[in-house]
């Protein structure tokens, strides 16, 4: 069957385009496009497919993330786009080029590629593993050390302290560092990274996700992503391509189309029944509003904090220190106007949370350490504001109200921009997860 | 006690230090010989073993060479060799046992240099492929430094069983340590005998010695520790 690459999922993407490079710039992003691509294994022309049919378009300077259950294909579609593997039938094409007429070595070395196992050279220092494409383009030597150094800082390690260590030096995080490092080297326009997360701790893997959204933000490449991991999917990706066995495309979409409008059973099972927490994933703390934090600062005393607020001092204070970072809530309540305020009376602080937190992982953390409200801080560490459970179950309510209520006949259509209150008659039913146990064809209000 | 006795006599006795039949003429001898041996060896064997490992195919004619070999004793191949060296004319005191010491150092070598080579992870290689370098990069750069260790155990086996097995020159004319056992043995002087199977034993582990020192000054410098996380996930998506 025939599959239509729709341009709808693009829309509203700022995506760089070829128009409007500055002349001269480097080629920061390419566009990849997958045309009827069919992967046969064996030598029959009925063999079993571990790709078919695949066909869809990644819009320059996007991220697309291949995700499905094992033997989906996903890793055999990435390795064909740098010619690890030849499809049977079909084309790819990397900024309208179709790859199968290019030198497979010069195609590959145009390619960042980011693998599982990292695959640092273990008898290589990090320095020698950063410049792999470098060396093999002919590059000067100067030329490389001024970049591996450049590069290591890019992915936030000290060149000083690890270009002349070797792999085995480093932990996980590290070399998942240096093997992104690695594949950014000759500024490639385009990343292939084949579940480059999958093999570090879960708190290391979310740190190294934010990492690479933030560098995503600064360079704009296009990467091709692959994972079995639909929550990684949905926080790395512009666009989701879903694919099930027998390597077929189940949905291309955003992430949020793909939350709200899952276009098979297959693909509404593969996201998940917590698919309004999901969408959560999509949000991030700076989406919030933010309550002010009380703050006091160290040795400050009583008295000048209740006469600052006017006489309505909240009962629990933020204490931070003289860099302004966060130490501990204090009880103002139990303290006297002349006493000052010193770190012994703290407690620990609340979760702190950053501007570009998911509102996900923001409310588990919270949950998590049973508090109402989460410090945010920022980029120094310092707070700015209190982000509160209420504050994300809001948003999440106002969500399921933007949500279609398609999967349910019976329910009333939504107007088309619903601003209504949280017990609009769009609401969906496995949304309403605060009120819990409730079936999903439970009696609607 | 006695016998000891007079083995260190016969070290101990100058004139054993001198001339054509004097210990170090001998060991130089034993050494020239073998070392000649496993180079021919390594020449014949290395290639092999490096593309077969490199490519996956052949991996029966390794494991049938390196069988074949261990098989045949180096004095049958000596005495099957010593007919053929005269029929051709040949030196029959050199050729025959250089032959049969080529052929019984090939086996370890072959076989660590296969074993070597696909050793070498297949994510390395195929991160190597990725990044864009050639089949001959990715043997040069990434697989052979990697299989170096045990490759070279292959070859250290192999000049160890060489230098402890070219005593059976003598048995057919030639140099070296065998010298004194043979003669030892055919003229009944046993403390000469002795000494000789001494020297031999002494020779074969300095031997194993030096190759220990130069698999210590040669290993990758990334590999000195052991890797951690190396060990292989079940691969989520082996076929996708």
């Amino acid at each position: 069957m025939a599959r239509h690459v729709s341009e709808d999922p693009f829309r509203g993407l700022a995506l760089p385009t070829s128009a409007n490079r500055p002349a001269g710039a480097p080629h920061r992003a390419a566009t990849v496009a997958f045309d009827h691509v069919t992967k046969r294994y064996g030598r029959r022309d009925d063999g079993p497919t571990a790709v078919d049919d695949l066909s869809f378009f990644v819009p320059a300077g996007a991220t697309c993330v291949l995700v499905g259950p094992s033997g989906c294909g996903k890793t055999t579609s990435l390795k064909m786009v740098n010619r690890l593997i030849e499809p049977t039938q079909g084309r790819i094409l990397i900024d309208g080029q179709d790859i199968s007429t290019q030198d497979p070595t010069r195609l590959r070395r145009g390619i960042g590629y980011v693998i599982q196992q990292v695959g640092l050279f273990p008898h290589q220092t990090i320095a020698e593993n950063v410049a792999v494409v470098p060396r093999l383009l002919g590059w000067s030597a100067r030329r490389r050390r001024d970049r591996v150094e450049e590069l290591l800082r890019l992915v936030g390690l000290e060149p000083g302290q690890h270009m002349n260590r070797y792999p085995a030096d480093l932990s996980g995080g590290e070399r998942q560092r240096v093997g992104v490092a690695r594949a950014l080297a000759a500024d490639p326009p385009l990343l292939l990274m084949d579940e480059p997360f999958g093999a570090v701790d879960p708190i290391v893997r979310a740190r190294l996700q934010d990492e690479l959204l933030r560098l995503q933000r600064e360079l704009g490449k296009t990467i091709l992503f692959v994972t079995h991991d639909i929550d990684e999917a949905i926080k790395m990706g512009d666009l989701v391509a879903v694919m099930r066995q027998g390597g077929t495309l189940a949905q291309f979409a955003t992430p949020a189309e793909l939350l709200t409008q899952p276009a098979s059973d297959f693909v509404a099972r593969f996201v998940g029944a917590d698919r309004a927490l999901k969408r959560l994933t999509l949000r991030r703390v700076a989406e919030l509003p933010l309550e002010p934090a009380p703050i006091v600062g160290l040795g400050e005393s009583m008295g000048a904090v209740r006469a600052r607020s006017g006489g309505r001092t909240p009962r629990w204070l933020l204490l931070v220190d003289r860099q302004r970072l966060p130490v501990g809530w204090v009880d103002g309540s139990t303290l006297p106007d002349a006493a000052a305020v010193d770190a012994a009376a703290a407690i620990r602080p609340s979760p702190l949370l950053g501007r570009e937190t998911t509102l996900r992982d923001a409310l588990s953390l919270l949950l998590d350490a049973a508090v109402r409200a989460g410090i945010v801080v920022d980029e120094a560490g310092r707070p700015v504001g209190l982000a509160t459970i209420d504050a994300i179950t809001a948003l999440l309510h106002e969500q399921n109200d933007l949500t279609d209520g398609r999967d349910d006949p019976d329910a009333a259509p939504g107007p088309p921009d619903v601003t209504a209150g949280p017990t609009a008659s769009g609401s969906r039913d496995d949304g309403d997860a605060p009120r819990g146990g409730r079936s999903p064809r439970a009696p609607r209000g | 006690m006695e016998l000891a006795g007079q083995v260190l006599a016969w070290f101990s006795d100058p004139t054993h230090w001198q001339g054509a039949d004097g210990i170090p003429v001998r060991v130089l001898e034993h050494l020239e010989a073998s070392g000649l041996a496993v180079f021919v060896a390594a020449l014949l064997a290395l290639p092999v073993g490096l593309v077969v490992g490199h490519t996956g195919r052949g991996a029966f004619l390794v494991s049938s060479v390196a069988n074949l070999g261990r098989a045949l004793p180096s004095f049958a191949l000596l005495l099957m060799l010593i007919p053929i060296a005269v029929d051709v004319q040949l030196d029959f005191s050199t050729w025959p046992i250089l032959g049969a010491m080529v052929l019984l150092a090939i086996p370890p070598m072959i076989t660590n240099a296969y074993a070597g080579m696909r050793a070498v992870e297949r994510e390395l290689v195929e991160a190597a492929r990725g990044m864009g370098m050639s089949a001959v990069q990715v043997l040069v750069g990434v697989e052979l430094p990697l299989a170096l260790p045990v490759l070279l155990t292959g070859v250290r086996l192999a000049a160890v069983q060489v230098v402890a097995t070219y005593t059976l020159g003598a048995v057919a004319g030639g140099g070296g340590l065998g010298r004194y056992i043979y003669d030892g043995f055919a003229r009944q002087d046993t403390p000469r005998m002795l000494a000789g199977a001494a020297l031999v034993a002494l020779l074969a582990i300095a031997t194993d010695a030096a190759f220990g020192v130069l698999a210590h000054a040669t290993a990758p410098r990334g590999l000195a520790q052991p890797l951690p996380g190396r060990a292989r996930q079940p691969a989520a998506d082996q076929a996708g």
